[in-house]
């Protein structure tokens, strides 16, 4: 079994008539993904990729029975576009759009939390577990079914470890992109007790970033609750201080959220860490031989 | 954004926070003038966006008006080295009537990420770094999680000052309460608030972050913008939609995505060189972005070689070929250029750079970068 999304995803994308959204929402129908339905205000009753659009999430539920969302909806409407999901009862909501102001996300994140529903990202890559369903906007062919599971606040940077895996002949159960965004949805230690618990998962690649301090509370985690082999990179050892590295996460300040600090605590967890990011691949068939 | 401690003091007036009378000066010319209406004595600080300013010099306590004169010409487009931002002319300077400090405080809010909810901080400690007084003494610091129906009382009660003081910082810390989530604020800081002997709360300075992300519904906000702060070439980076920064090293590179892009920084450092800049030209880039983006890394005079390193997933290879070709075609590129690409159309990709007749080191992957890199 992967985790999150597979064969019964049944799958409707918020943002479904626009360009990003209708060109990926065909890439995941043609990887395999069940596309049920598509939602953009206004555009109600018209069909595209041959699925419904409705207007509300709320209707889409009632007439197709979605349990995920993957939302392109623009920055300044994503907030309330994870609300409406969550209100409408939807249980796993991909959010791709990038640039969310921090404070809508505390309202967003609050309204999943309540409705018991799962949210991954926003500003992320998605999700995929391969030969099952992709809800996401990572590339098809990298990818291969397999036993590494892997999780990553960044979008391209997973392409390359994934590649990487996929070129040694290494498969993946399932592949999350959690997002660059100072407040997201789903965490490391979210992912890694997943992953923990799935049969299919044999070791765990984890790429994390400068920034917060998701990486060293993973650490912990893993210390007390993984018993499967972890491998790690964290991206950021040479930028420097009080300048944000693209992500709005990824930023040092008041000397919290180094590289160094992050894998110091991954180490001392037993964790194998990777100090060049060529190595990423590499490390895990070691590992998993 | 960061702002200025004059516009911050303007948004803390219209939140009812207050402050001391103060005139901002541009033009040395005007410096006699301003300073005939403060009265004194009055304080100098010079306009930039940098903290430690007073370290640094930018900030003087003049008592007569001679002094003040001469203090004012002095800051006013002085070199202010501070150990946050490097070295920063000051081009405006702020002349402000001096306070009666009886006590100093700290205060600010601030978004709380390990908590995901925005915190107020308040320390009997004012005047010093506030990271500084968590080291040193952590019981002289409070901190309550705050949201729309919070009540400050019982934390700004611990600091044990008058009644009278405490309701006055309760309403302080509300107002700024309001002003964070209407501005979309990510740090709020006062750092000193004073008490004067006359029994007043007055934000002696004054510092607002926001949130890039809410800019586009605060217009005013826009509006308070220094670009002479900004770094000339991240500024032209802007125009173009890229997400480039400065740094101090001589291997120019071009990634899409961040994550991947500070991954490439790293492997320039293993290979014993450092990053010029960090660069990522994003998901959607056309092969025109693409040029505009190798035109401002060439631009830059440290360099000595540019890493292209792109994986295409929804970025295609041979956009980004068609850029790079261009952009060296007209522009004379005498550094080597090393290309890495991988993913959607990475061979047609490959054809145009072959067939350019420019002159490229290809690579395959990451470790053989670093072995191209090692020998520039």
């Amino acid at each position: 079994m992967s985790i999150f999304v597979n064969k019964n995803t049944r799958l409707i994308v918020q943002g479904i008539t626009g360009k990003e959204g209708s060109f990926h929402a065909q890439s995941c129908q043609e990887y395999g993904t069940n596309l049920v339905g598509g939602v953009t205000p206004k555009k109600g009753g018209t069909e595209i990729l041959g699925v419904p659009v409705f207007n509300t999430v709320k209707e889409a539920v009632n007439e197709v029975n979605p349990n995920t969302s993957m939302i392109f909806v623009p920055a300044r409407f994503a907030a309330n576009a994870i609300i409406e999901a969550a209100e409408a009862g939807i249980k796993l909501i991909v959010c791709i759009t990038e640039g969310i102001p921090v404070y809508d996300m505390i309202n967003a994140k609050k309204a999943v939390t309540m409705n018991g529903a799962r949210l991954i990202g926003p500003n992320c890559p998605g999700i995929i577990s391969p030969d099952e369903a992709k809800v996401g906007i990572m590339p098809s062919k990298i990818h291969r079914k397999g036993n590494v599971g892997v999780i990553s606040r960044s979008g391209t940077l997973t392409y390359e470890a994934v590649y990487q895996l996929t070129k040694l002949g290494i498969g993946q159960s399932t592949c999350i992109g959690i997002g660059g965004d100072p407040i997201i949805g789903t965490s490391f230690i979210d992912v890694l007790e997943a992953f923990q618990k799935d049969e299919q998962t044999e070791a765990i690649c984890m790429i994390g970033e400068i920034g917060g301090s998701a990486e060293e509370e993973a650490a912990d985690y893993i210390k007390t609750h993984v018993t499967k082999p972890v491998v790690s990179f964290i991206a950021g050892l040479s930028a420097p201080e009080g300048k944000r590295m693209g992500h709005a996460g990824a930023i040092i300040s008041g000397g919290k959220g180094t590289a160094s600090s992050k894998m110091e605590a991954l180490t001392s967890s037993g964790v194998t860490v990777c100090k060049n990011p060529a190595d990423l691949g590499i490390s895990i068939q070691n590992i998993l031989k | 954004m960061k702002i200025h401690e004059y516009q911050a003091k303007n948004l803390f007036k219209e939140y009812g926070i207050n402050v001391p009378f103060s005139l901002l000066c541009e033009k040395r010319e005007d410096i006699e003038n301003i300073i005939k209406k403060v009265s004194l004595p009055c304080v100098i600080k010079a306009q930039v966006h940098s903290g430690a300013r007073g370290k640094a010099g930018g900030v003087k306590l003049a008592k007569t008006y001679d002094e003040a004169v001469v203090i004012a010409n002095n800051i006013l487009g002085m070199e202010l080295k501070s150990t946050q931002a490097g070295l920063k002319k000051v081009n405006k300077i702020l002349i402000e009537q001096g306070v009666d400090i009886d006590k100093e405080l700290y205060l600010s809010l601030t978004f709380d990420r390990k908590n995901e909810c925005i915190t107020f901080i308040i320390s009997s400690e004012g005047g010093m770094d506030i990271e500084e007084v968590a080291k040193s003494m952590p019981d002289k610091i409070y901190t309550q999680h705050i949201d729309i129906n919070f009540n400050p009382y019982e934390t700004v009660s611990k600091l044990g000052l008058d009644e009278n003081i405490t309701n006055k910082i309760c309403d302080i810390v509300k107002s700024l309460y309001k002003l964070t989530i209407e501005k979309d604020a990510s740090l709020v800081e006062i750092n000193p608030l004073v008490i004067t002997k006359q029994k007043e709360v007055i934000a002696i300075d004054a510092k607002i972050n926001f949130d890039d992300n809410a800019l586009f519904r605060h217009e005013d906000i826009l509006l308070l913008k220094d670009e002479s702060e900004e770094n000339p070439y991240e500024l032209e980076a802007q125009k173009y939609g890229l997400n480039y920064i400065k740094l101090d090293g001589t291997i120019g590179c071009m990634v899409n995505g961040a994550g991947l892009a500070m991954a490439t920084m790293d492997v320039i450092k293993l290979a014993g060189k450092d990053a010029a800049n960090f660069l990522d030209v994003g998901g959607g880039a056309s092969s025109e972005k693409i040029e505009k983006a190798f035109k401002l890394l060439i631009s830059d005079e440290n360099l000595k070689a540019v890493f292209i390193n792109i994986f295409g997933g929804i970025l295609r290879c041979d956009f980004l070929a068609e850029g790079v070709k261009n952009a060296i075609k007209t522009l004379n590129v005498e550094c080597p250029v090393i290309v890495r690409m991988e993913g959607t159309n990475k061979e047609q990709g490959a054809e145009i750079l072959n067939n350019s007749g420019l002159k490229f080191t290809v690579v395959n992957d990451l470790n053989e970068a670093i072995e191209v890199i090692k020998r520039i």
